[in-house]
């Protein structure tokens, strides 16, 4: 890619890629499969295509959404204390606040650590499926992948399970403690949610839905 | 990406006559409107982004008072009945001589939301004001607050894990407190305030076009 210094007019809009952060704009040349395309000005990656990306997402959105379900269901932790023992599943801490206006907060966050992360999951796979196959792209789809994006900083999956390994330290010494199914889902979980981030070309998905196969 | 390293001649969207969508980088004709790839509306720079930022960050110092006036835990033993702020849980962590905990529930909780207040409104008056500070270092700033954002969340899942898991009838309980619903609420305004920057600006400002134009 190269920058600007020496514009020609009527330059293609085509032709152009523009930093969404700093508004550098470029001259558009698509990087090899595992390069990236940066942008020289703030390094925001702009386009980093991988080689069957497509299929490695969606193998890992099955995965993921497996798992959220199966975490969700079953109880994660255990507490054991002196004869008085409680089990509790994800579901169960989130809607841990009760009575009045805490409630908000438990609907907060069951959105934020179950349901926003199981509609990504859904929407990137219907986006997804069809573009790997070679289809046309699926009804609806951009507006689908809009949401996807627009629901990433909310997916807070993973920082609940963070959030579960502080509270283990806080309560370790106070009380036994076992683990449930549902935590190691749940750590397997956070590396998937992680990995498929950074598989995920923004560039290349929007460019599929623009010119979809029609064969 | 080839680097050429002449980064003094990297020329804006803006200054060619196009605005770009930020949400999917395709470039368009300035003046138009809505993306005609993915539908966003687009803003070469957006006039009103300094107001929401603004109108979110007052929001967010709001909500961040009572959060640390009303207790965040009720904790319930045998024989007593504890209700903690965080600031006060941590100076009672620090008598039982856990200083190192004490020191890292007061940066999670204290330390980093205030440093967010202090980044977001230092951002947003700089794209105003001629500062000392890059822009290549402020684009950083922008980053790691956008980074963290989400991360102060943590504090109530903690609470949330806790008040499921510590119920073990008469013995001990824990039971959320009313500082995790204005935490909350900080959190999230802070995000939509950090979401609400347009950091183009950043980029703009002292390269004359782009400060004569935020003037139009
Ligand atoms: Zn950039
Ligand atoms: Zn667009």
């Amino acid at each position: 890619m190269k920058d600007f210094a020496d514009i020609e007019p009527g330059l293609a809009l085509d032709d152009l890629i523009v930093c969404p952060q700093c508004d550098a704009a470029y001259r558009f040349k698509k990087p090899g499969n595992g390069e990236r395309a940066q942008c020289q000005r703030c390094h925001k990656t702009l386009v980093a295509p991988r080689r069957n990306a497509g299929l490695q997402i969606i193998a890992v959105a099955f995965a993921v959404l497996f798992l959220i379900v199966g975490a969700a269901y079953f109880p994660f932790l255990t507490i054991d204390a002196a004869g008085n023992t409680n089990a509790v599943s994800i579901l169960d801490a989130a809607l841990a606040f009760s009575g009045g206006p805490m409630i908000f907060l438990s609907l907060a966050t069951a959105a934020l650590i179950i349901f926003i992360p199981l509609v990504r999951v859904l929407l990137t796979l219907y986006v997804l499926i069809p573009i790997v196959l070679d289809r046309p792209a699926a009804k609806y789809a951009i507006p689908a992948f809009r949401l996807s994006e627009a629901m990433r900083p909310w997916s807070m999956a993973e920082i609940f399970a963070i959030g579960c390994a502080v509270a283990l330290v806080k309560v370790a010494d106070l009380a036994n403690l076992g683990f449930g199914p549902a935590f190691w889902m749940f750590g397997i979980l956070v590396v998937l949610v992680i990995a498929q981030d950074s598989f995920m070309c923004k560039w290349s998905v929007w460019y599929r839905l623009e010119h979809p196969k029609t064969s | 990406m080839v680097s050429s390293g002449t980064s003094q001649n990297i020329v804006s969207a803006r200054e060619l006559g196009v605005v770009a969508c930020r949400r999917c980088t395709k470039a368009w004709p300035l003046g138009t409107e809505r993306c005609g790839r993915c539908g966003k509306a687009l803003e070469s720079r957006d006039p009103l982004s300094l107001q929401r930022v603004w109108a979110y960050w007052i929001m967010g110092v709001i909500c961040y008072i009572p959060a640390n006036l009303y207790p965040m835990l009720q904790t319930k033993t045998l024989f007593q009945s504890d209700e903690s702020t965080i600031i006060g849980g941590a100076v009672e962590l620090a008598h039982h001589g856990s200083f190192g905990v004490a020191a890292i529930i007061l940066f999670a909780s204290v330390v980093i939301p205030l440093g967010k207040f202090w980044a977001i409104a230092f951002l947003a008056i700089s794209v105003r004001e001629r500062t000392m500070v890059s822009k290549g270092m402020r684009q950083v700033l922008y980053e790691v607050v956008e980074y963290i954002g989400r991360w102060s969340m943590i504090d109530i899942f903690v609470v949330a894990i806790l008040s499921a898991l510590v119920q073990l009838k008469t013995l001990a309980s824990i039971n959320p407190g009313m500082a995790s619903i204005f935490f909350a609420l900080s959190v999230i305004f802070t995000m939509l305030s950090a979401q609400a920057f347009d950091s183009r600006m950043i980029w703009d400002v002292q390269a004359g076009n782009g400060a004569r134009s935020r003037d139009e």
